[in-house]
């Protein structure tokens, strides 16, 4: 590494001219030090011309000619002229690398309109309804994908709905599991405190199995699928459709949504029921937990008390319930992976939108489930 | 030499015939009205500077974007408007390697390369062994059966995608940019190994590329691509058209020069 020595003097002539002696190192490492220190040697001195001496400069990268150059052009406001005299050839050669102009250019300001509320209104609108008609494209295609596997069952690639199987299903266990026996706590402790007070705590099992049963644990599992595996599809086929894997596939003649998004769909509606059930018993475990230590219930009485609110329509339609939402959840992360065109951003975009449209889309198939079975 | 390939080409039939293609995105009009034809046998190269749409070009013709207008007729069949069938058919007398050569990166190079023989022939796992091993040594990858993609280098991955392509013996072989990130000795070999291909077997190669090595090299016709004209501004034998052509940006990109 060249030393950061350098020296800066200036000599008078009678003539009206003065000479700036710069010698030594001018690097991106000391020119913070050099110029405030050429400027103060200046700065009482109204000269008509100066001569910029740089015959004794060892070492100049292109930061140090930068200085020379704004010395130059602050020195022509003040309409005193800079020459440089006693250049080397090094010194030349990079000065002639830079262009004198940069320094005083306005950046470009990029032709970008700036649009206006009411366009910006319609072009989000209309986006949106692009969005819609790609999603229920997608969802047809999707369909009749299903249908085709389910007649041909051979054609399906059952090794990759086994590993998303475990993905999904077991690797997911832990998560769900935990949060569900939290839930459950919360959901007990909270509830009998109220119940306490009318002495009703033999209905807080009962409130717990029911609520978990018909609404929480397919939502709470959803959400949590959603979460996990939802996106994970959206940037696995997302990434895949950058690296043109998923052009590969069609030149090769395989049907992409076939080949990736089917196995996805299968291995999430065979597992997302599963963890569902799961969920459910998780919550009354810490349910159980609650009511054993806290509430003097007996083990056998609150499990007794929950299986008495739950009927197998209940189970049966909360199993119904999780597979709509699983086939929701891992096509809106597939089409979300399809749908990507640029790079690795658009990859991120797509798992986002991904994980926030599956959210949108449990809310409202809950609420048509909600409808729907009150007046069964 | 030159010789040689024109006869080839005159007395053999066209395999690819282009006609009228346009092709666009949104309003912008990358290409318009091109027609050509691919003779069976050729090394057809589509050069040009970047940005004049020869990606494209290819990717219309092998069906990835839907043309504007136009008609591509592979082997007969034309692609724009045949029924699903004959389209799977077309594609599995056809390969392709992309830029990035998209070799499945969760699977080994064994199951990239077998899994097109697993899906459309009904040939007996040790059948497809043998022809996983044999795609692999015609590329220079013998051994690698277990490597997966991520633990080859560039060029590796390149010839990869060679085997993978050639999988189920195409006619046709469509090559994207193939020595795009590749050092020069790599890509030499490369050229060599497509040259040989070609040579050995007989399959058609159509190549986008801009080295000018490799057109010398291994083309036994072109045609250049420019971007203002939206078309096509040269065709035929490179060395004949580097010796004869008068048109400017022929000339300039024969020989390495800025436009400017």
């Amino acid at each position: 590494m060249p030393s950061n020595e350098y020296v800066v003097s200036v000599s008078e002539n009678n003539a009206g001219y003065i000479t700036l002696f710069i010698s030594g190192s001018i690097t991106l490492h000391n020119i913070d030090e050099v110029m405030p220190k050429i400027k103060r040697l200046l700065e009482d001195k109204s000269p008509s011309e100066i001569y910029a001496d740089l015959g004794d400069v060892d070492a100049m990268d292109s930061a140090g000619a930068m200085l020379l150059l704004q010395l130059e052009n602050e020195l022509q406001e003040r309409s005193i002229k800079l020459e440089f005299v006693n250049v080397s050839d090094k010194v030349k050669d990079i000065m002639t690398l830079l262009d004198k102009n940069a320094l005083a250019s306005q950046p470009i300001i990029p032709d970008k309109r700036s649009i206006g509320f009411f366009e910006r209104v319609g072009e989000i609108s209309l986006n949106f309804l692009d969005d819609i008609k790609n999603v229920i494209a997608f969802g047809g295609e999707l369909v009749l994908e299903i249908i085709y596997s389910l007649f041909h069952l051979r054609s399906v690639r059952w090794a990759d709905v086994i590993i998303y199987m475990k993905k999904v299903g077991v690797d997911g266990l832990p998560i769900v599991g935990l949060i569900s026996f939290l839930l459950g706590l919360i959901l007990a402790f909270m509830s009998s405190l109220q119940l306490k007070q009318f002495g009703a705590n033999i209905y807080v099992p009962a409130l717990l199995s029911l609520a978990m049963v018909r609404e929480l644990g397919p939502i709470m599992t959803a959400i949590l699928v959603a979460g996990r595996s939802g996106s994970a599809f959206a940037a696995e086929i997302g990434t895949m459709k950058v690296n043109e894997e998923v052009d590969a596939l069609i030149i090769m003649g395989f049907n992409p949504v076939r080949f990736l998004a089917i196995p996805k769909v299968f291995a999430a509606i065979a597992v997302v029921p599963l963890l569902t059930l799961f969920a459910d018993l998780f919550a009354i475990l810490g349910g159980l937990f609650i009511g054993v230590f806290f509430l003097d219930l007996t083990v056998y009485t609150y499990v007794q008390q929950s299986i008495k609110a739950i009927s197998v329509f209940n189970v049966v339609t909360s199993m119904i319930k999780a597979v709509v939402l699983a086939t929701l959840i891992a096509g809106i992360g597939c089409q979300r992976g399809f749908m990507v065109r640029g790079g690795a951003q658009d990859v991120g975009n797509a798992t986002t939108s991904a994980v926030v449209a599956a959210l949108f889309l449990i809310i409202v198939v809950d609420s048509i489930f909600a409808i729907l079975l009150n007046y069964v | 030499m030159n010789k040689e390939h024109k006869t080839l080409s005159d007395s053999s039939e066209k395999i690819i015939v282009v006609e009228n293609l346009t092709a666009r995105f949104g309003d912008n009009t990358v290409l318009e009205n091109i027609s050509f034809e691919v003779y069976r046998g050729d090394i057809f190269i589509i050069i040009g500077g970047s940005g004049c749409g020869k990606s494209t070009l290819l990717k219309h013709m092998i069906g990835l974007y839907e043309l504007a207008s136009g008609r591509v007729i592979i082997n007969g069949i034309d692609i724009t408007n045949a029924d699903d069938e004959q389209i799977g058919r077309l594609r599995q007398g056809m390969g392709m390697l992309f830029q990035s050569s998209a070799l499945f990166g969760s699977m080994t190079l064994y199951e990239n390369i077998a899994l097109p023989l697993m899906e459309f022939t009904d040939l007996p796992s040790s059948m497809i062994d043998s022809i996983v091993k044999t795609k692999l040594g015609m590329v220079g990858l013998s051994g690698y059966e277990n490597h997966l993609p991520s633990e080859l280098s560039g060029g590796m991955k390149k010839r990869a995608g060679i085997a993978r392509a050639m999988a189920l013996d195409p006619e046709v072989l469509f090559f994207d940019e193939p020595s795009a990130g590749l050092d020069p000795v790599t890509s030499a070999e490369l050229d060599i190994l497509i040259k040989n291909l070609n040579k050995g077997i007989g399959t058609t190669m159509v190549i986008v590329s801009h080295e000018l090595e490799s057109i010398f090299n291994i083309a036994h016709r072109i045609i250049m691509l420019d971007k203002g004209k939206k078309g096509i501004i040269a065709e035929g034998d490179p060395h004949e058209l580097k010796k004869s052509s008068n048109d400017p940006r022929v000339i300039n990109f024969f020989n390495r020069k800025a436009a400017h």
